[in-house]
C-alpha cells in the first residue's frame, strides 16, 4: 500500500492508512529515510489519525524510524494517536519513549516551528 | 382429570351431610372456585388486610389512602395471577409498584411483609367458607398455596430487581459526578480526584481524560490527587499509564497533591518517577502549567 508523503517546506508529511501489513511498515522505514535525504528535510510529521490499533511492530518501527531520520539531523512527530488507541498502548507498555508526539497536525507543525525557532 | 362417580345418588347427599363425596374436582376448577371466592368478597378482604397491615405497622412511610389506593390494585393483580396462573404480568406489576414506593422509602421487609399477610388473610377466608368439608379444604388449599407461594416469590423478587438497579444507577451517576475534567484556561484541563480509586473508576479516569484533551485541545493536565488517600501498585501503575497515553496526545502531566501515605507508596513500589511531572499541590501545578503555557500572571491591583 503506498503511504502518501507531502512536502511542506522544511518538512515531510506522512500519512499513514488504517491497516498497514508489516511489509509496508518496513517498506517505509527506508522510504521515509531516502525522501529525507533527497529533499534534505529538517523533519517529518507522520500523522496516524487513520490508525485505530497500533501493534508492537508498528510501535517499534515508529520508533526505529524516528532515530534513523535523528541521524539525518532531522525530527521526527507523531500526531493524531487516537484515545482509544492511546490507552491501549500505554496498556501494552508500547510508550514511543525518546518519539515526539502532538495532538494533530496542527499542533505538530506549531511544535516543529517553535522548534525551528529555538534553534536557529 | 377423571371424576370418580358419586357413591350415592345426589339428592341423598345434599340431605345428609355426613356421607362424603368421593368425586374430586380438576385443580383449574378449584383455583375459579377460589378466584370467585376472593372476588365476591373483595371489599370485606382487602378492608381485613390493610387493618392486619396497620397493625403489624407496616408502611408507615405512606398514608392511609395512599396504603388504601396500593392495597386495592395489589389485591386486584393478587387475584388475577391467581386466574390467570400469568406470572410475567405480576412481575411487571411489582417492579413497576417497586419503582413507585421504593422512593417514599418502603423497605424490602415491609413489601414480603404485606404480601404474605394478604396471603394469610386469604387463606383464613377460606378457612371460614370450607370449615365443613375438611377434604374440600384441603383440595382448596392443594390448588391455592402453590400459586400463592410464587406469588410472594415472584413480588418480592421483582421489588429487588428494582432497588438493585436503582443502586446501579446511582453507582453509575456517583462515579460519572467525581471525575470531571475542567478547561480553567485555553489548552490547560483539570482533574480533580477525590476518594476512593478502584481500577474500574481508575480506567474510566484515563478515557474520560484522553477524550477530554482531544475535545479541548489541552496541552497540558493537571491531576491533582489530594482528596485520594491510598493508592495500591494497580492504581499507581495506572497513573503512570495515564501520563504516558496523555503524552502520546501532545499533553503534558503534572500531578499534585500526593500525600506523604501516597509518595511512600509510590517510592516502595518503584514506580518510575522520571515519567512523572510532579509538584505539591494545585496551586504550584496551576502556576507552573501556566508557565509551560507561556502565560504570566501579573497583579494590577488590591482585591476591593
Amino acid at each position: 500500500m503506498e503511504v502518501p508523503i507531502l512536502k511542506q517546506g522544511a518538512v515531510l508529511i506522512a500519512t499513514f492508512q488504517a491497516a498497514l501489513s508489516d511489509a509496508d511498515l518496513n517498506h517505509l522505514r527506508m522510504g521515509l529515510v531516502q525522501q529525507v535525504v533527497k529533499f534534505r528535510s529538517r523533519a517529518v510529521i507522520v500523522d496516524v489519525t487513520a490508525m485505530d490499533v497500533m501493534d508492537s511492530f508498528a510501535s517499534r518501527t515508529l520508533r526505529e524510524i524516528a532515530h534513523m531520520i535523528r541521524l539525518r539531523g532531522a525530527e521526527t512527530v507523531i500526531v493524531g494517536i487516537q484515545p482509544e488507541v492511546a490507552f491501549a498502548m500505554v496498556q501494552l507498555g508500547l510508550t514511543l519513549e525518546g518519539v515526539a508526539t502532538a495532538l494533530d497536525l496542527e499542533e505538530g507543525l506549531a511544535y516543529l516551528t517553535q522548534k525551528f525557532k529555538n534553534t536557529d | 382429570m377423571s371424576k370418580r362417580e358419586s357413591t350415592t345418588k345426589d339428592s341423598g347427599t345434599r340431605s345428609n351431610p355426613n356421607v362424603e363425596l368421593v368425586r374430586s374436582e380438576a385443580p383449574s376448577e378449584l383455583l375459579r372456585e377460589l378466584v370467585a371466592h376472593l372476588r365476591q368478597n373483595r371489599t370485606q378482604l382487602r378492608e381485613e388486610w390493610v387493618v392486619r397491615i396497620t397493625e403489624t405497622r407496616l408502611l408507615t412511610a405512606m398514608t392511609k389512602e395512599e396504603i388504601f389506593a396500593e392495597a386495592t390494585s395489589v389485591y386486584d393483580s393478587y387475584v388475577e395471577a391467581l386466574e390467570t396462573e400469568a406470572f410475567e404480568a405480576l412481575q411487571a406489576y411489582a417492579r413497576n409498584l417497586s419503582e413507585r414506593i421504593i422512593p417514599r422509602g418502603v423497605e424490602t421487609h415491609e413489601v414480603v411483609g404485606i404480601v404474605l399477610l394478604l396471603r394469610d388473610v386469604l387463606a383464613r377466608s377460606l378457612f371460614a367458607k370450607y370449615q365443613t368439608d375438611f377434604k374440600k379444604l384441603n383440595r382448596i388449599l392443594d390448588a391455592y398455596e402453590p400459586a400463592a407461594n410464587r406469588i410472594a416469590n415472584t413480588v418480592a423478587v421483582g421489588f429487588v430487581q428494582e432497588r438493585e438497579r436503582v443502586i446501579r444507577q446511582q453507582q453509575e451517576a456517583i462515579r460519572e459526578l467525581s471525575t470531571p475534567v475542567l478547561q480553567v484556561r485555553e489548552r490547560l484541563l483539570i482533574l480533580p480526584i477525590i476518594g476512593v480509586i478502584d481500577p474500574q473508576r481508575a480506567r474510566q479516569l484515563t478515557e474520560q481524560l484522553l477524550r477530554g484533551i482531544r475535545t479541548n485541545r489541552a496541552k497540558v493536565v493537571v491531576i491533582d490527587i489530594t482528596g485520594v488517600a491510598a493508592m495500591d501498585l494497580t492504581v499507581a501503575n495506572n497513573l503512570v499509564q495515564t501520563v504516558e497515553a496523555s503524552r502520546l496526545l501532545g499533553a503534558t502531566v503534572i500531578v499534585t497533591g500526593l500525600s506523604p501515605e501516597i509518595a511512600q507508596t509510590l517510592v516502595t513500589i518503584g514506580v518510575d518517577l522520571g515519567k512523572m511531572n510532579t509538584v505539591g499541590d494545585l496551586q504550584g501545578g496551576i502556576e507552573q502549567a501556566e508557565r509551560l503555557l507561556g502565560y504570566k500572571v501579573e497583579k494590577l491591583a488590591e482585591p476591593r
